[in-house]
């Protein structure tokens, strides 16, 4: 069997984001979307459509921009050897529920656009132009376990050669997003793709 | 409609989140999808919401909107054509 | 690895049938479900058609063994997995390694919608229990537990492609020996969420749906659930009944275009449908069904068609979208198609694809207009496109 590869990781947390275990961005007093948006301006890309994201969207995408910075994957990868698979707890609840605030007076056709958890899975797709195999798991809570096999899965079986998967939930003001990047060649910060390095990085910042 | 054209610019940058552009730059012939503002059909479908919540104008069908929204001014005049006669 | 996956059972609930024999005959007589709306409370009833199931709450209540406070979804789909699961006839189920995975992409949102119009009134009065079984995973888990399976229980959620990848996640589970019978598909049922939501994008047909016909003008919603039973091979053995067929090829991939549209060439569903071929070893000329995801919007059925064009150059398959008999039953329909896939394959039938009475200009090929018997179908594409640019195609193929 193959070794398989955590090459980067992003996790977004209690307003700090952390690349690789560091932290690369804090902005403790703010609300969530004051947050997300700062985190945004952080990166300095200009990607107008990010404004108009839902919450969950906004968090999966700078999750994926944080971590797939410096990592060359779009050069390095066919679009479709490149795929995702994200879980959470609260599907696209958030959404649904300003939705259906709208619905009262004027329903809004770009707030019902996001009221389906895998819409986020486009939006990182859109902005890296990924086309390989995608999944949206609903768990209770994250499941490491799951999650290395599934990939691994994939990758061992060169459906994808790499794959952008983790965990990203937002209800309200509670939110977290933690992702991996799975690749099979090492890098300097790479650690194994084993359940127990995923579940390291996730705790971590449990804060 | 130098007023109408003004409020519809303020009106399009709230609708749409367009947060990195400031209403006085949209120019009134600009052309707002695809190769000027870069609309999409989702932002379409917003565009319909605004005539509806902000003018009481239903656009009848999806069909018209390219023609409607073309540029702002297209959509001043739809609007100044279309007011309710009660409002 | 190279194990096969057998299909052993089929279940369905739609607008066109309780059950799958209803399903069937209602296709054979080319009669579609799609109504005025009838059960669902809505202010666009009269306004707008769509394809519910045609019983109550109380009803389904009653078909499924569970309360009828409980969300329809979870009524829905216990009563179609419960029929692919006694169509198997698996004697021994209890003491093999069972799963169910299953899509849907409303969750238990029919009761939520409840709680908000309460709570919004007064919110001292909302029902919390309406809420409980919002999530997605809570109606799996409902179903799982009155169908007695234990050891694995998963919910996808991926739009109108959920229920086609509850099924190929299911075929790898299998294959890796995991597990010996899974139960996979998916349910939705109608809700004002999603009728005033597709309502929003302008994608619904004020008529009953015209997938594939120049004149198309949108979708009509549906309801239902579809599941089959698949096995391993040492399972299919064992039984004493003669197999549907195999899953012989699944594949899916991201069209990376739009959040809700696709882009104009289908590139998503062209990878797709080319990496389930692929997978199951077949080429383009050997697949003599397509069951399309033909929703009746301008942009799916082009993007669609213009796959295929580019996929089958000059040899087409027989075709056909059965959405012109359900609707669109969103996180549903990749296991309700499956399951017509599956029963295409078992008895030599096409389906109609109704209300076609213009051909796309676009497009040098023409869906089936006539219910077919005594045709050779050994190998049935059935594809299935979400929102999120998530595209997914199966492919069924006889022994």
């Amino acid at each position: 069997m193959p070794n398989i590869y955590i090459t980067s990781s992003c996790v977004i947390n209690d307003h700090v984001v952390y690349k690789n275990n560091k932290k690369v961005f804090e902005n403790k007093h703010a609300n969530l979307p004051e947050f997300l948006l700062a985190a945004y301006d952080n990166l300095e890309i200009k990607y107008p459509k990010f404004y108009k994201m839902d919450n969950l969207s906004k968090l999966g995408w700078l999750a994926a921009e944080n971590l797939l910075k410096e990592n060359f994957i779009k050069e390095n990868y066919k679009p479709d050897d490149v795929g995702i698979v994200l879980s959470n707890a609260n599907s696209s609840l958030d959404a649904d529920l300003k939705y259906l605030e709208t619905v009262k007076d004027f329903p809004s056709p770009s707030l019902f656009v996001y009221t389906l958890p895998n819409i986020v899975i486009g939006e990182i797709c859109i902005k890296n132009n990924f086309k390989g195999e995608n999944a949206f798991f609903v768990f209770e809570q994250f499941d490491a376990n799951f999650i290395k096999q599934y990939v691994s899965n994939l990758v061992i079986n060169n459906i994808l050669q790499t794959c952008i998967c983790g965990w990203v939930d937002v209800i309200g003001e509670n939110y977290k997003a933690a992702l991996f990047l799975i690749e099979k060649n090492s890098n300097p910060n790479a650690t194994d793709f084993t359940t127990e390095n995923i579940n390291n990085i996730y705790q971590q910042h449990n804060g | 409609m130098d007023k109408l054209i003004a409020d519809l610019k303020k009106q399009i940058v709230d609708q749409l989140n367009l947060q990195d552009i400031k209403p006085e730059d949209i120019g009134d012939d600009e052309p707002l999808f695809v190769e000027g503002l870069g609309l999409d059909s989702i932002d379409a479908l917003e565009l319909i919401v605004l005539l509806q919540q902000h003018y009481k104008i239903k656009l009848e069908s999806a069909d018209d909107g390219p023609k409607v929204f073309r540029t702002v001014k297209t959509m001043a005049e739809y609007i100044t054509a279309h007011q309710p006669k009660n409002v | 690895m190279n194990a096969e996956v057998y299909v052993a059972g089929v279940g369905i609930i739609s607008a066109i049938g309780n059950n799958t024999a209803e399903n069937l005959a209602a296709l054979a007589s080319e009669h579609a479900g799609m109504n005025e709306i009838t059960y669902l409370d809505t202010f666009y009833r009269n306004k707008l058609p769509v394809a519910e199931v045609k019983l109550n709450n109380e009803n389904l209540a009653t078909l499924s063994g569970l309360s009828n406070n409980i969300s329809r979804t979870a009524l829905l789909s216990t009563i179609a997995a419960q029929e692919a699961i006694n169509d198997a006839g698996i004697e021994n189920f209890s003491s093999l390694r069972t799963g169910f995975i299953s899509a849907n992409s409303v969750g238990g949102m029919d009761k939520s919608e409840n709680f908000f119009a309460d709570f919004l009134a007064d919110n001292k009065k909302g029902k919390l229990r309406n809420v409980i079984n919002h999530e997605c995973g809570s109606v799996t888990e409902i179903t799982a537990d009155k169908l007695g399976i234990k050891n694995y229980v998963s919910t996808i959620s991926t739009a109108c492609s959920s229920s086609a990848n509850a099924i190929f996640f299911a075929a790898r589970m299998i294959k890796h020996n995991m597990l010996d019978v899974v139960v996979a598909g998916g349910v939705d049922a109608l809700t004002k969420f999603t009728l005033n939501g597709f309502n929003t994008l302008m994608i619904l047909d004020q008529q009953y749906c015209k997938p594939f016909d120049e004149n198309r003008k949108g979708l009509n919603l549906g309801e239902g659930a579809g599941y089959v039973v698949l096995v391993s091979e040492r399972v299919a053995h064992s039984l004493k009944k003669e197999m549907y067929c195999r899953l012989s090829g699944y594949a899916n991939a991201n069209d990376a275009y739009h959040q809700t549209a696709s882009s104009p060439d289908g590139t998503g569903s062209f990878l797709a449908m080319q990496n389930a071929l692929k997978k199951s070893g077949l080429q383009p000329n050997d697949i003599d069904y397509i069951n399309l995801h033909g929703t009746g919007t301008q942009n799916n059925d082009i993007a669609e068609g213009t796959a295929i064009a580019r996929l089958f150059e000059g040899k087409y398959p027989k075709m056909s979208s059965t959405k012109s008999f359900t609707g669109h039953t969103l996180g549903a329909c990749g296991g309700i198609e499956a399951a017509f896939s599956v029963l295409s394959i078992k008895h030599g039938i096409i389906y109609p694809n109704l209300r076609l009475q213009t051909p796309m200009k676009e497009l040098p090929f023409v869906p089936e207009i006539k219910f077919l018997q005594n045709q050779k179908v050994n190998n049935v594409l059935s594809n299935s496109f979400g929102f999120g640019g998530n595209c997914s195609s199966l492919i069924f193929s006889k022994q």
